[in-house]
């Protein structure tokens, strides 16, 4: 049964389990920092495809094959695929589960849809809809770049608070039924924030009020403290958006600095030449699915807020003027001893 | 706490780091700089190939935007231009490398509808306003009975 608690905070009550979870990454993330957490790390981030579109879409089906095996289900065993990512009509989502045979619905949450994907499949799952459902998010860094900026050979140069679009793709596997002890708790739908940012340069301070409405509303409705999670994360506001929500959160007197760290500035190092850190749906995607799920299995992290962030533009709104928006969605995963 | 616009903007100024200017143009001052010097030898060479300074500037463009060219298909030059900014933009190498990148990036959708639409996506509106201002300025000189010469 789904109960609300507070103001928008969805409290799921029978917690579904969460069965399985893998993350595939490019050659410069898996030369980050959390390299050896992933569990699949290509070479070639064409992954011998003809198109970039084509690789995006390889690369998600690498992370939903591996996780249906780790979860040992076949395709056809899903009720429904929830995917998503940064391209037009979500073109890498489709391709990747375009022969799976299965109910599938496409999600767009920018770099948030991962977070957006386990929060409407939690919803599925506890009321019935569906007994077992995958949740998926990717993005890439030559096929978010073509759509979003320039071509990759045009030299240009980046602005420091400027975030690298990660090659990247996580899968989780839910389900009504379990036997793991990795569970989801809670989840909260974000709203819309919007406070005038226009610069598509600088992506995490277009979220960060949104991430600083979803987590202040859910410590409240939980009536919780930050340091009643071993880890609160959010999707990518990279440094920047990252020392933003920490201020906000702050002037409100709460204090996220111990448990808090973001995805997109945990991807790469600062060797990495990534300015303001990783963004892109893959990031948070393959940063949860990839060592965030591996230590909560680990038993290093018993309880989890996961928050994704996204910016809710496109290279048409931006180039009509209109401000980038902010969303925050956010999942809190436990794991249970019992 | 309610989040106004302008407090916000005047919090995300402070918090995000601006782009190092000084050193930017130091870098785009020498990197252009050194982009005009090959240019500069290139034409030397022409003349001493016996080209007229006319002909020798035209042979120069040419074998600039062979090099920008060049420079861009083995991926060179957005390494170059990441330090460089202006310095590889301004020259003509940065017009060579503005219509080979979209070639190369957009020939996965086909020669028509890849190559052939999106050649001068970026390129386009330095055609159009350059020709354009070009189209005025010549009216100007006729209306003004200037423009003799031919």
């Amino acid at each position: 049964m789904i109960e609300r608690i507070g103001q928008r905070t969805l409290h799921l009550t029978s917690r579904p389990y969460l069965m399985a979870h893998a993350a595939a990454v490019g050659k410069k993330e898996g030369e980050g920092p959390l390299g050896a957490y992933f569990d699949f790390v290509t070479e070639d981030d064409r992954m011998k495809q003809k198109s970039w579109e084509l690789a995006e879409s390889a690369l998600q089906k690498t992370a939903i094959n591996l996780a249906l095996h780790k979860a040992g289900l076949q395709r056809g065993e899903l009720d429904v695929i929830l995917a998503g990512d940064l391209l037009n009509q979500c073109t890498g989502s489709f391709l990747a589960s375009v022969d799976s045979d299965t109910p599938y619905l496409g999600q767009y949450g920018a770099c948030s849809t991962m977070a957006q994907g386990l929060a409407l499949g939690g919803c599925l799952v506890e009321g019935g809809a569906a007994r077992r459902l995958l949740a998926a998010a990717s993005s890439h860094f030559c096929s978010a770049e073509r759509q979003y900026r320039f071509p990759l050979a045009y030299g240009g140069q980046r602005a420091p608070t400027a975030q690298w679009t990660a090659t990247a793709a996580g899968a989780a596997v839910l389900g009504a039924r379990g036997t793991g002890r990795i569970r989801l708790t809670h989840v909260l739908f974000g709203k819309m924030v919007e406070l005038g940012v226009k610069d598509a340069n600088n992506m995490g301070a277009a979220m960060a009020p949104a991430a600083y409405d979803t987590l202040s509303t859910l410590l409240a409705d939980l009536g919780a403290q930050p340091t009643d999670f071993d880890c609160i994360v959010t999707g990518d506001l990279g440094h920047v958006g990252a020392d933003l929500l920490l201020t906000l959160l702050r002037t409100d007197g709460i204090d996220l600095s111990p448990v808090y760290s973001d995805c997109g500035s945990l991807l790469f190092g600062d060797e990495q030449d990534a300015h303001a850190g990783a963004s892109g749906c893959g990031c948070s995607a393959a940063v949860l699915c990839g060592p965030l799920l591996r230590d909560m299995q680990a038993g290093k992290i018993r309880r989890l807020v996961f928050a994704g962030t996204g910016a809710m533009m496109s290279p048409t709104s931006v180039q009509q003027g209109q401000p980038i928006a902010g969303i925050c969605h956010a999942v809190v995963i436990e794991r249970s001893d019992a | 706490m309610k989040l106004d616009k302008q407090s916000y903007q005047r919090l995300l100024e402070q918090k995000s780091p601006p782009s190092p200017l000084p050193l930017d143009c130091l870098k785009a001052f020498l990197f252009g700089g050194a982009i005009c010097t090959v240019g500069e030898t290139v034409s030397n060479f022409w003349q001493w190939r016996g080209l007229e300074t006319t002909d020798a500037a035209a042979a120069t463009s040419i074998t600039m935007v062979f090099l920008g060219a060049l420079l861009t298909c083995l991926h060179l030059y957005e390494k170059m231009a990441k330090h460089a900014g202006a310095g590889t933009i301004v020259p003509i190498t940065g017009f060579a490398n503005s219509i080979v990148s979209p070639a190369m990036e957009f020939k996965s959708e086909g020669l028509v509808l890849g190559v052939g639409a999106k050649l001068f996506v970026i390129a386009g509106p330095v055609l159009t306003y350059g020709i354009s201002a070009s189209v005025i300025y010549g009216l100007i000189l006729v209306l003004l009975g200037g423009g003799g010469g031919a």
